[in-house]
């Protein structure tokens, strides 16, 4: 309201103009976000080089420096001239110099349009002022094996992707990237319901370029969406990827996907040098939550003991011990643990030895569920009979005090 | 009163014309013809005429700029451009060629020159409506063409195509006659930059607290006060000029403080103007607090367009302070006092 008074109560004269713009683009700018001025002095933050113009520009336009954001968005569009909401904010503010406007994007469109732009907006400046806390870790990567050498964490209320080095003494935060998500948000469900899915999946295969269609951009990765946990929620749906952004445009609106995490080409090319297929984990959660290193260890630790009890008692050949660490609500390729259980006892009771011993384990808490954890690990087994090696993959859920396996398949 | 009364931009350009057409203004038989041949409607019989004058007084500014917008208006653009362009580098203190030049570009769709060129025409004038109006129209047609880019749109060329008013004449008959209303086929509606009396600088419509760069495109930023002061005592024009000066100075802003000097500033070690404004700049930005005050100021006047300031300067910064006796050297443009000169006393 009081935006508008100032605008219908001046005589406007060609000089007044930008400095009325400024104020009406600068609270719009300021409402997209809280701008602590902290945040402010965070100027060096890895922002990809594009973003961090864009995001100066925006900072300049809310404290009325519009020359100095002109120069900046058209130093920007010299680089990435493909990037929209520059040049909506390039408009702006050429068209600031002629009329006064009303509100940031005053083109003449669909508003849809220019809504997504806006929230681009207000997305890139929460990025800006995210700073990931450096002391904590999100409090899913429990454990991650030698050879994964990095692990993704999306938080989709952020629009970013956070990628974490495994390192000896945990992981560490080494970038981000701005994405963009589903049209219609989080928590897939069903197919074509243009959701993200939430969850533990990985990096599946990698579809390069050219044989993807432009819309794909510089490359896809496939997610194992839906995982086994999804399937036994009944989800359903496929093709969840990670990729890139069509020739047209620098980068997509916050959501705007069918429900793939997109990411702008150079950031997927960036991307692309750290993934491993069929290794690298990919967390998606809608909000992350970061903890101090410790109380990961702490859950990694009940976690583990559960898994050495589970290997112990199976090896001891003591199954009544063996099917304890089993959830009342187990299930596995259709087996429900009645079947499961008579089934192992046995073969068990034919078994004169077994030896097992675990390797290369990963341990990753599922997103939104404290209760919930998927292991993996390569499982070398010998006995009388019969000796194998197969990568696992478990699901375990917290009953109590205790954690018990709530599937169990090869990985 | 008469002496110190207000000038209008068309009498500026008389004096800044002086030079140029002195000697001439009486025996310009082969221009008068021109004009009237112009104004006529005879295109070919005026250039024929100028440019016959212009063989015996090549370097007149008037005749010169009839030939361009002759040239412009037989749509033989590139020769017009280099007509304009020539009279922006002979007298880059004059609004009209950058306006006509600006027309040019944005006829053959090069919005961002003609941005420039128009930017350059409020540099030199900031009162200049008709300037104004066109930079407004291109200001629209850019934000147009980035609105497409942003959204997808194929709006485009609509607005594009806007006819941008084309100034036809370099001096107009009377002094108090406005530019804008000497240009009788002005492209747009009246909007806001239209509102602006051209007579009046359109700075003083500027809110004091404006944000330090909010009065782009570059502008003198004096206080609204000035224009009064200078029309009626010009002593108090003038100090209140040094106030203003070192007041940009001391609020590190660059674009204030180099508005306040004339575009035919004498760079102090014979730079480029160029050169020495980015390191004005560049002094202006890095430290944190510029303080400068200006004390006991004496004026003194030349003539009515000119005068010198001499004054105690204190400068004092995060890192550094000094004083010393320095004089500024005066010119009067239109309603402002600009620096021509600066000279330190020992």
């Amino acid at each position: 309201m009081h935006k508008l008074a100032i605008l219908h109560g001046a005589r406007l004269r060609a000089m007044t103009l930008p400095v009325l713009a400024a104020a009406v683009l600068a609270g719009d700018v300021s409402a997209m976000g809280s701008h602590q001025p902290a945040a402010v002095a965070r100027v060096g933050r890895a922002l990809q080089i594009p973003e961090a113009m864009l995001v100066q520009a925006l900072m300049d336009i809310r404290d009325n420096r519009l020359s100095a954001a002109l120069e900046r968005v058209n130093a920007l569009l010299a680089l990435k001239p493909d990037f929209r909401l520059a040049q909506l904010i390039r408009g702006d503010l050429l068209l600031a110099r002629a009329r006064p406007l009303s509100r940031m994007g005053a083109a003449d469109a669909p508003a849809e349009r220019i809504n997504d732009l806006r929230e681009e907006a207000r997305a890139r400046l929460t990025r800006y002022e995210l700073q990931p806390p450096l002391d904590r870790v999100p409090k899913y990567l429990l454990q991650m094996r030698a050879e994964q050498r990095y692990a993704i964490v999306v938080d989709t209320t952020k629009s970013t992707l956070y990628v974490f080095e495994n390192r000896a003494n945990g992981p560490h935060y080494v970038t981000d990237y701005y994405v963009t998500v589903g049209k219609n948000g989080t928590n897939k469900l069903r197919e074509g319901d243009k959701k993200t899915p939430l969850g533990v999946y990985h990096v599946q295969s990698q579809l390069p370029r050219d044989r993807l269609g432009d819309f794909y951009g510089a490359g896809a990765f496939p997610l194992n969406y839906p995982n086994e946990w999804d399937a036994r929620e009944g989800r359903n749906g496929h093709g969840i990827w990670l990729h890139g952004t069509p020739r047209d445009t620098y980068s997509r609106p916050p959501r705007a996907s069918d429900g793939c995490v997109v990411l702008t080409n150079e950031d997927l090319d960036d991307l692309t040098r750290r993934l491993q297929i069929g290794l690298t984990p990919v967390i998606i959660a809608e909000g992350i939550d970061w903890v101090p290193a410790q109380a990961t260890r702490d859950t990694q630790k009940g976690l583990a003991d559960g898994l050495e009890g589970w290997r112990h008692d199976w090896e001891s050949r003591d199954t009544d011990r063996y099917l304890t660490h089993y959830a009342r609500n187990f299930s596995a390729d259709g087996m429900a643990l009645s079947d499961w259980s008579a089934q192992k006892r046995r073969v068990n009771a034919a078994k004169e030895w077994i030896k097992i011993s675990l390797s290369d384990v990963s341990m990753f808490l599922y997103p939104g569920r404290d209760d919930l954890a998927v292991i993996d690990f390569a499982q070398d087994y010998s006995s009388s009979n019969l000796s194998n090696k197969m990568k696992k993959r478990q699901y375990w859920i917290r009953d109590g005090a205790q954690w018990k396996i709530l599937y169990e398949g090869a990985a | 009163m008469t002496r110190h009364r207000r000038e209008t931009a068309a009498v500026f350009l008389l004096i800044a014309l002086g030079g140029a057409v002195c000697g001439s203004t009486f025996a310009a038989d082969d221009y008068q013809e021109g004009s009237r041949l112009y104004k006529d409607g005879k295109r070919p019989e005026a250039l024929e005429r100028v440019n016959a004058y212009l063989t015996q007084h090549p370097k007149d500014a008037r005749a010169r700029f009839l030939k361009g917008v002759i040239l412009a208006e037989q749509n033989r653009n590139p020769e017009a451009i280099t007509v304009f362009t020539d009279l922006t580098e002979d007298y880059p203190e004059l609004p009209e060629p950058y306006n006509n030049l600006a027309v040019l570009y944005a006829n053959q769709g090069d919005y961002e020159k003609a941005r420039k060129a128009l930017e350059m025409a409020i540099r030199t004038h900031p009162s200049y409506a008709v300037a104004h109006e066109n930079l407004g129209d291109i200001y629209a047609t850019l934000a147009s063409q980035a609105y497409d880019k942003a959204l997808q749109l194929d709006s485009n060329n609509a607005t594009a195509r806007k006819k941008l008013a084309l100034i036809k004449e370099l001096v107009p008959a009377k002094p108090a006659t406005t530019l804008a209303k000497a240009e009788p086929d002005k492209a747009a509606p009246a909007k806001p930059a239209a509102e602006a009396t051209p007579a009046t600088p359109i700075v003083a419509a500027t809110p004091p607290k404006a944000a330090p760069e909010a009065g782009k495109p570059p502008s003198p930023k004096t206080p609204a006060s000035d224009k009064p002061a200078s029309a009626s005592d010009p002593t108090a024009a003038v100090l209140k000029m040094l106030e203003a000066w070192t007041h940009a100075w001391s609020s590190n802003d660059a674009e204030g403080y180099l508005s306040f000097y004339a575009p035919d500033f004498e760079t102090p070690n014979h730079e480029p103007r160029s050169a020495w404004e980015e390191s004005r700049r560049e002094r202006l930005a890095k430290p944190k607090k510029i303080h400068v005050t200006a004390s006991s100021p004496h004026v003194k006047f030349t003539d009515n367009n000119h005068a010198t300031v001499t004054f105690r300067q204190s400068y004092s910064s995060d890192n550094l302070k000094a004083s010393g006796k320095k004089t500024l050297h005066l010119v009067r443009h239109a309603e402002r006092w600009l620096i021509q000169r600066e000279s330190i006393d020992k």
